[in-house]
C-alpha cells in the first residue's frame, strides 16, 4: 500500500474537482484511509481551483504539507508553475498541455511565462516533469472535456492499483453518454504513462 | 457502511439519521450543500428561508411543534440570526433544535472573519464541534438528544476544512429515527417571552448550563490520548488534525464539547503531561478556558489568531517555541529569483448579466480609483455576491461593500450626509429578498433620492444556483410561487421602476441617467439570466480583424473570453454570445459569428 499526496491544481471548470473526486472515491473503495479538501474560493468558473488528494493507512489533515507533494497534477500549465513550490524534492509533476491566460496577463504587466520559463520554476523542485499531450488525446477519443481523465490515466501508472480498480469505479461514477470516451481517454493516459516510463 | 462524505454531507446525513423533520437555511458557503443534501432525502420538509433569522424561527417553529429540526448557516449568517439564537435559548425547545454554524477562517468565500465559539458562551448554548466527517456525522445524533434532555438549542460548528473536506464515514445502512408526531402544546410561560415569563427563563438557562457543565466530563466524544508525557496538546475541530501531524508523539485531548468546558477533564488531563499547549484556529478560546483554571497554558504566542491554520503554520510556530527542534535550513536555495507570475483572481464569467450594468456604472460616473470622487461621480455602494467581483480592475464600478442588504442603507446615509453626488445602490435578487427589502422601505419612508439596482439574474448563483423567493423554485427544484421583484418594489412605494435588459446597454444607461436625474427613490431591474444556468448558448461573437484598431476598448468589459492575439482583440470558445462586446466596440468590428 502506498501513500499518495496528490495536489491537483487548474482552472474552475475543467474537471480538476471531478478527478480529485474519482480519486478520493478508488482510495476508498480500495482500503485507504483518504482526506481530500478543494479550495475554490469564489471561483466559479476562471478562478485557480487546488485540490488535495491523500491516500494513508492514517491520514490526519486535510491539506497537503507545503514541500510534500508527492504528484503535482496541473491542469493547466500556469498553475502548474504556481504550485511547484509545494513539491517535494524529486516529487512528479504531470502537466496537461492546457493554457488559460488569465485576465490580469491580458491587460496587466506580467505576460503569460513561457513553458520553457515555466518548466524551469519546476525544475527548481524536480526533474521528473511529464508535458501530457491531454488536449489532443481527449480530441482523438471524442471528448474534448476529458482532459481530466487522461491526466488520471497518466498518474494511475505511478500508483499501486490495478488499471481495472480505476475503471471500475469510474463506471460507477460516469454519465453513460461520456463513459465510453472517458475510460478510453484514461486508458490512453495510461499507455501514455506507459511508453514515456519504460 | 464505509462511505467518502463531505463535513456537509455527513452533518445533513447525521440529522437525517437522527429524525430531523424540519431543516431550513440560507445559502452560505461554506454551509450551502448542508440543505441541499437534505432536499435530496424523503421524510423531512426543508427549505430555502429568505434569509439566516427566518431560518432559524422556522426552525424554533417547528421544534415547539415537538419535532426535530435543523437551521443552517454560515457565520455571517448567524450575526443575521442572531436574535431568533438568543431568545430560542431563552425559550427553550421541544423538539431538538440544531443551529450549524459553519466558519471561514481565511475568509475564503466571505466578507469577513469571525469565530463564532463566542456566540456559544454569548447565548449561554451548548456547542459541538467536529473534527472530520465521521465526527459530523456522529454530532448530529449527540446534539438533538442533548437538545432535548437540556431544554436548549445546540450549536454545530464545522469550519471549511471540514464542512468541505471529504473523508471516510462509517454510517448506519438505514434512517432508524422517525420523525416525531407533531402537536403543539399550549404553554405561554415558555413561549411568550414577556419580562415576567422571561424573568423565569432566565433562571433556566443558568441552571441548565450548570447540569451541561457534568454532563460534558463525561461525553464521549472527547477523548484523551496519552502518550509522551512531556507536552499535552489540547485541541478542537480541524486544528485537532494539523496538531497531530506536527506533534507526532505527544499526548492529546480532543475536545467536541467546547461550551461548556469539561473543566475537570482539563484538570486530570493538565496533571498526566508536563506542559499543557493549545492549538486552535482563530481566537484564543480554548486557551483563556485553561488559564482561567488557573492551568499554565500556551497557544497563541506561538499561534497566530488571523487566518486559516495549516500545518506548516503550526510547525513553524512550534519550532519558534522550542517545541519541537528546528530544522535544518532548506538544502539548495533556488537560483534564480521566482518569476513573477500573473494572478488568476476571481472574475465575473464570459457572458455574465452583470458586466452589462456595472461598465454603463463605470462609464457613467466613476472616473477615478482611490481619492475624493470628482463632481458629476456616482457613488456606488454595493452589496454581497458575484456582482462584487466588480470591484476589480477593468471594471472597478464599486465603492462599497459590507454585509448583505448593507448597499441602500449605506446609499441612504450617504446621501442625507448631504454629498452632492449621484449615489446608487447595486445588489442581486436574492440579497434584495434576503434583507434589501427593509432599506428600501427606508429609502421610501425617508425619501432618500438613491437609484436602486437590482442585478436581477433569477438565481443565488455564487453559492451554486439556489433557488429564492424571487425565482419560484423550491429547495426540491419544484414550482411554487415567486414574489415577483417589481410587484414587491411598487408594493413598498417606490414610484419610478425601470425593467430594463442586463444585455442592452444602451437602455441600461437611459434608466440610469434618467433615474439618477429624479429626485425621488428610484429602482431599476436589469435582468437577464445566469451564464452558467442557461443551457441554450447563444451564437458566439467573433473580432473582425480587419476593422480591429486595436483601442481595446472590449477589454474594459473584463470578460474572460477576450483576450489578445498579436496584439489585436481575441474572442476564444468560451463566449456566450452576451454581445456586450459588440455594443463596446467604437468600431463595430465584433460581430456574430455565424460559421
Amino acid at each position: 500500500m502506498n501513500n499518495a499526496n496528490v495536489l491537483m491544481v487548474g482552472v474552475g471548470g475543467h474537471g480538476v474537482i471531478l478527478a480529485s473526486d474519482a480519486m478520493a472515491e478508488i482510495g476508498t473503495i480500495n482500503g485507504y484511509d483518504v482526506k481530500k479538501t478543494d479550495s475554490m474560493g469564489m471561483a466559479q468558473r476562471g478562478g485557480s481551483v487546488v485540490s488535495h488528494v491523500r491516500w494513508g493507512e492514517h491520514v490526519f489533515a486535510p491539506m497537503i504539507k507545503k514541500g510534500e507533494v508527492d504528484f503535482l497534477m496541473g491542469f493547466e500549465e500556469l498553475e502548474a508553475a504556481r504550485w511547484a513550490p509545494c513539491l517535494k524534492s524529486g516529487g512528479v509533476a504531470i502537466v496537461a498541455d492546457v493554457v488559460v491566460i488569465p485576465i490580469s496577463a491580458v491587460s496587466g504587466k506580467i505576460p503569460y511565462p513561457t513553458w520553457e520559463q515555466m518548466r524551469g520554476i519546476l525544475e527548481q523542485y524536480t526533474d521528473r516533469i511529464y508535458l501530457i499531450p491531454a488536449t489532443r488525446i481527449s480530441r482523438e477519443v471524442g471528448n474534448p472535456r476529458a482532459v481530466n481523465m487522461v491526466m488520471l490515466g497518466f498518474l494511475s501508472a505511478f500508483l499501486d492499483l490495478e488499471r481495472e480498480a480505476w475503471t471500475e469505479t469510474m463506471r460507477r461514477r460516469l454519465p453513460p453518454k461520456f463513459m465510453e470516451s472517458s475510460i478510453e481517454a484514461f486508458n490512453r493516459g495510461a499507455d501514455e504513462a506507459g511508453a514515456v516510463l519504460r | 457502511m464505509k462511505q467518502l462524505l463531505s463535513g456537509n454531507e455527513a452533518l445533513a446525513l447525521g440529522a437525517w439519521h437522527a429524525g430531523v423533520a424540519v431543516a431550513a437555511a440560507y445559502p452560505g458557503t461554506p454551509s450551502t450543500e448542508i440543505l441541499q443534501e437534505l432536499a435530496k432525502m424523503d421524510g423531512i420538509y426543508v427549505e430555502w428561508s429568505t434569509n439566516e433569522k427566518v431560518a432559524l424561527e422556522v426552525a424554533m417553529g417547528a421544534s415547539y411543534a415537538g419535532v426535530r429540526a435543523l437551521a443552517s448557516m454560515k457565520h455571517v449568517g448567524l450575526n443575521v440570526a442572531a436574535d431568533p439564537f438568543f431568545a430560542v435559548s431563552t425559550t427553550g425547545i421541544i423538539g431538538g433544535l440544531v443551529v450549524v454554524s459553519a466558519d471561514d477562517p481565511g475568509e475564503h468565500s466571505s466578507q469577513g472573519e469571525q469565530d463564532n465559539r463566542h456566540f456559544a458562551r454569548f447565548a449561554k448554548v451548548p456547542m459541538l464541534e467536529p473534527a472530520d466527517s465521521q465526527d459530523a456525522y456522529d454530532v448530529m445524533g449527540w446534539a438533538y438528544a442533548i437538545s432535548e434532555e437540556f431544554d436548549t438549542p445546540v450549536l454545530v460548528r464545522p469550519t471549511t476544512r471540514i464542512s468541505h473536506c471529504k473523508t471516510v464515514v462509517e454510517v448506519d445502512p438505514e434512517r432508524k429515527a422517525v420523525p416525531a408526531q407533531p402537536q403543539f402544546r399550549r404553554a405561554p410561560a415558555k413561549y411568550v417571552m414577556v419580562p415576567s415569563n422571561a424573568r423565569v427563563r432566565r433562571l433556566a438557562m443558568e441552571e441548565r448550563i450548570v447540569k451541561l457543565h457534568d454532563y460534558v466530563e463525561t461525553f464521549p466524544m472527547n477523548k484523551m490520548l496519552l502518550a509522551d508525557r512531556k507536552l499535552g496538546v489540547i485541541s478542537s475541530g480541524v486544528a485537532y488534525q494539523y496538531a497531530r501531524e506536527v506533534f507526532k508523539d505527544a499526548s492529546f485531548l480532543k475536545l467536541v464539547t467546547t461550551y461548556p468546558f469539561p473543566s475537570e477533564l482539563i484538570r486530570r488531563f493538565a496533571r498526566e503531561v508536563d506542559q499543557v499547549i493549545v492549538i486552535e484556529e482563530l481566537d484564543p478560546y480554548l486557551e483563556d478556558e485553561v488559564r482561567r483554571l488557573g492551568i499554565p497554558v500556551r497557544g497563541k504566542e506561538f499561534i497566530p489568531l488571523i487566518g486559516e491554520l495549516t500545518v506548516e503554520i503550526a510547525e513553524n510556530g512550534a519550532v519558534q517555541a522550542g517545541l519541537l527542534p528546528g530544522k535544518r535550513p532548506a538544502s539548495a536555495p533556488a537560483t534564480e529569483a521566482p518569476l513573477p507570475l500573473p494572478l488568476r483572481r476571481p472574475q465575473l464569467c464570459a457572458g455574465c448579466p452583470h458586466v452589462g450594468t456595472e461598465y454603463v456604472l463605470r462609464k457613467l460616473g466613476l472616473r477615478t480609483n482611490e481619492g475624493p470622487v470628482q463632481k458629476g461621480d456616482f457613488v456606488v455602494t454595493s452589496d454581497i455576491g458575484c456582482y462584487t467581483l466588480g470591484v476589480y480592475p477593468p471594471l472597478a464600478a464599486l465603492d462599497t461593500c459590507a454585509c448583505m442588504g448593507a448597499s441602500i442603507g449605506h446609499a441612504i446615509g450617504l446621501k442625507k450626509a448631504g454629498i452632492p453626488n449621484k449615489v446608487v445602490a447595486v445588489l442581486g435578487d436574492s440579497t434584495f429578498m434576503h434583507s434589501g427589502i427593509t432599506g428600501l422601505v427606508d429609502a421610501v419612508y425617508n425619501q432618500a433620492s438613491i437609484t436602486v439596482i437590482i442585478l436581477d439574474n433569477e438565481t443565488t448563483a455564487m453559492t451554486g444556483h439556489q433557488g429564492h423567493p424571487g425565482t419560484g423554485i423550491s429547495a426540491r427544484g419544484l414550482k411554487t410561487q415567486a414574489v415577483k421583484l417589481e410587484d414587491v418594489v411598487r408594493g413598498v412605494g417606490v414610484r419610478d421602476v425601470n425593467i430594463v435588459s442586463a444585455f442592452d446597454l444602451a437602455e441600461i444607461e437611459s434608466a440610469i441617467r434618467k433615474c439618477t436625474e429624479n429626485d425621488e427613490p428610484s429602482v431599476i431591474i436589469a435582468r437577464g439570466p445566469c451564464t452558467l444556468a442557461v443551457k441554450t448558448r447563444r451564437t458566439p461573437f467573433a473580432v473582425d480583424t480587419e476593422e480591429c484598431t486595436s483601442c481595446y476598448v472590449c477589454l474594459d468589459t473584463g470578460c474572460p473570453a477576450i483576450s489578445l492575439v498579436d496584439d489585436r482583440a481575441h474572442i476564444d470558445e468560451s463566449c456566450a454570445g452576451c454581445g456586450v462586446c459588440a455594443q463596446v466596440c467604437p468600431q463595430e468590428a465584433i460581430l456574430e459569428d455565424k460559421r
